[in-house]
């Protein structure tokens, strides 16, 4: 009994092969769609490995550029497979490589199911790549003379401007560093003297944050030193003021671009195994259907093609025998051996 | 005497007919470039319309825009006639429309030359929109309360960090209008009341800038207030800190910003030009050349095409005539009064 049978006369065999055809090229430009999307994602995160401690894995972004590759490469394929079938003079060339195509595409679909549970999955190594790095950013902001941070302090600004941010967790992580070097302070000044002795480490530290984390957006004037201190400032209150400054922190910043970025690669890559599902089905109806011709020498002769030949638990129950009988054939190798020799 | 002559053979006109077929689908799409080109631009300049003070330098896009809706329709009919040209009795229905056409190409394509050159001529313009736009900009920056005006703030603090610069000439711009709001300045306090009654207007001008003057690549945390005072801040002279704050003004870098981006798309149009151009020569060569054969027998014979019929001189006079006639009728009434009477005489 076989799976989902479907008669095919001419029209409907050329009709299929035409819309296969195309269907191909549609798969082809899908490849071609997830290889620049890998590329895409590659150089973002290599755009930001300062902020991730420039430790990040780029595991996920390879294997979408060695899927999309592959993808390309297994649709042109068949293709080229589908202009050919309807010529009865160049379609014997492929028919033997049909079953094996057959059986890689769908190793190559389940490949692509992993790589997308891969993208969503990446997201958790990304959150705590961007903790750490930005933990350290923030710590070497103020050590512009080291050689490998000098321009340490560009980028975080750079980063808070674009991603409207302000810190690792919020702006309170500016208060715990000495975000501003030695060089700049005025150590004969009572003021630096007095907050440099009452800290137990002797750091600089104070309750202000660089520029970069003004919002234009403001009313007012940007308020960026002595946060805490309402009295200050004129009618201040740190407590209800909103827009003075950025209040998220750039690592929920950073996250949610990420996780957007590789939420739709996931989608678009579980939608191009659908596509690559029906290709398969169009291919296999395809060759099926020139293979049970009822007459081979008149094109014009009616067929049925099918999805399976025998029902699905058929073929899965002859699929585990043969497994089997592999597993066996080297059993009863030993077994006529051991006979032979006793 | 005409212009240009070139002789073609049957098979050579054919050529030139496939050739002008697939010479006016490039045409094509370069018409659509240049219109995308021209929205483009328009984009642009509609981005930072709010810096600008007025909208004559749109006229550098919409120029392109139209020429580029017009060389679709003008390579659509070059594209029409060419496949006609070659069939004898379909090419004499087209015989009427040529020569309004050709003008009217022309015209569109002589437009094409003078956004290119418009584009060159209009910086004065756009520079003098934005002093004028740049120096609202500032003056309003405090009036985030004042309805119409409190997006000033936003739109001038990205502009100069997107565009990394600070003021209007430069960032002493600042010095002299009241950028902070009275709104935030405490009046009770004797600094700000020194300072207002020191001003001849009542204003609070200080030696400060906004923040989104600030440079990121600076080594040192910025400096935005006293930046004329040394003795402010430890190991800081104002005279050789270059990296404190954006040195370039918002106007100059704009203005740099536009002219890259004209002179850009005026290359890319003057091509789009060159071959629009080439298509009008190549129709007009098919044309002439296809008339001569109008009538006769044998459809092969070799035939000659040409640009003008008469020299250039010429066709100007010819077309100029009966403007001058309308211009100065009484010079040619008179001439014509003096042969009458010389002619009797004589």
């Amino acid at each position: 009994m076989a799976l989902m049978p479907i008669k095919f006369d001419l029209p409907k065999r050329v009709k299929l092969a035409q819309g296969l055809w195309l269907l191909y090229w549609v798969s082809v430009m899908a490849g071609i769609m997830i290889f620049s999307l890998g590329l895409f994602f590659k150089i973002e995160l290599r755009k930001r490995s300062e902020m991730m401690d420039n430790d990040e894995s780029h595991f996920v972004p390879n294997l979408l550029i060695l899927v999309g590759l592959i993808a390309c490469g297994a649709n042109a394929f068949g293709g080229k497979v589908c202009h050919d079938s309807l010529d009865p003079a160049k379609f014997p060339k492929w028919k033997p490589m049909v079953k094996p195509y057959l059986i890689f595409c769908c190793f190559f679909n389940v490949l692509l199911l992993v790589t997308a549970l891969f993208c969503f999955l990446v997201q958790f190594s990304i959150y705590f790549a961007l903790a750490e790095g930005l933990k350290n950013g923030i710590k070497f902001y103020k050590d512009t003379d080291t050689p490998g941070r000098c321009f340490m302090k560009r980028t975080l600004d750079m980063t808070q401007i674009e991603f409207r941010c302000c810190g690792n967790n919020n702006f309170r992580d500016w208060f715990e560093v000495q975000w501003i070097s030695n060089r700049y302070l005025d150590f004969s000044n009572d003021e630096v003297k007095d907050r440099v002795m009452s800290n137990v480490e002797g750091k600089f530290l104070m309750d202000s944050v660089p520029f970069s984390c003004c919002n234009p957006g403001s009313p007012r004037p940007c308020i960026q030193h002595h946060l805490t201190n309402n009295s200050a400032h004129y009618d201040y209150d740190h407590r209800i003021e909103e827009l003075n400054i950025w209040t998220r922190g750039c690592r929920e910043a950073l996250v949610a671009y990420y996780g957007g970025m590789l939420n739709t690669i996931g989608a678009l890559v579980v939608a191009v195994v659908v596509l690559e599902s029906a290709d398969m089905a169009g291919l296999k109806y395809l060759t099926t259907s020139l293979e049970t011709m009822a007459d081979p020498e008149n094109p014009e002769s009616e067929s049925e093609g099918w999805l399976l030949e025998k029902g699905v638990k058929e073929t899965f129950s002859d699929l585990m025998e043969k497994l089997k009988s592999m597993g066996k054939g080297n059993q009863v190798e030993e077994g006529e051996a051991a006979a032979t020799t006793s | 005497m005409v212009l240009m002559k070139m002789k073609f053979p049957a098979e050579k006109r054919v050529r030139l007919a496939q050739g002008l077929w697939l010479l006016s689908w490039t045409a094509t799409m370069a018409g659509a470039l240049t219109f995308c080109l021209g929205c483009l631009l328009k984009t642009e300049l509609r981005r930072r319309a709010e810096v600008m003070d007025n909208t004559e330098i749109h006229c550098v896009p919409h120029t392109l825009m139209v020429v580029g809706i017009a060389s679709l329709g003008i390579n659509y009919f070059a594209g029409r006639i060419c496949q006609d040209a070659l069939d004898p009795g379909r090419f004499p229905r087209w015989k009427g429309f040529l020569n309004p056409y050709f003008k009217v190409s022309l015209f569109f394509t002589s437009l094409m030359l003078l956004a290119v050159i418009m584009s060159y001529a209009m910086k004065g313009s756009l520079e003098a929109s934005l002093k004028i736009g740049l120096k609202n900009g500032i003056r309003f920056y405090k009036d985030t309360d004042t309805p119409g005006r409190c997006f000033q703030k936003q739109t001038i603090d990205r502009l100069q960090m997107e565009f990394q610069c600070c003021g209007n000439t430069d960032f002493r711009d600042w010095f002299e209008v009241q950028w902070i709001s009275n709104r935030y300045l405490d009046f009770s306090t004797k600094e700000v009341k020194d300072r207002i009654k020191s001003n001849v207007d009542g204003r609070y001008l200080v030696d400060s800038v906004p923040f989104s003057c600030c440079n990121p690549s600076s080594p040192r945390p910025c400096i935005q207030d006293q930046l004329t005072n040394n003795s402010a801040h430890y190991n800081y002279e104002h005279q050789t800190e270059e990296l404190n704050i954006f040195v370039h003004g918002c106007r100059e870098t704009l203005v740099k910003y536009y002219m890259g981006l004209m002179n850009t798309i005026g290359a890319v149009v003057l091509s789009v030009f060159l071959v629009q151009g080439s298509v009008l020569v190549s129709l007009r060569y098919l044309q002439t050349s296809m008339e001569a054969v109008a009538g006769q027998e044998n459809a092969e014979i070799e035939t000659e095409g040409y640009l003008l019929e008469k020299s250039v001189k010429e066709t100007v006079m010819e077309y100029l005539d009966p403007v001058l006639k309308i211009i100065m009728p009484n010079q040619v009434a008179s001439s014509d009064e003096g042969a009458e009477a010389g002619n009797p005489a004589s």
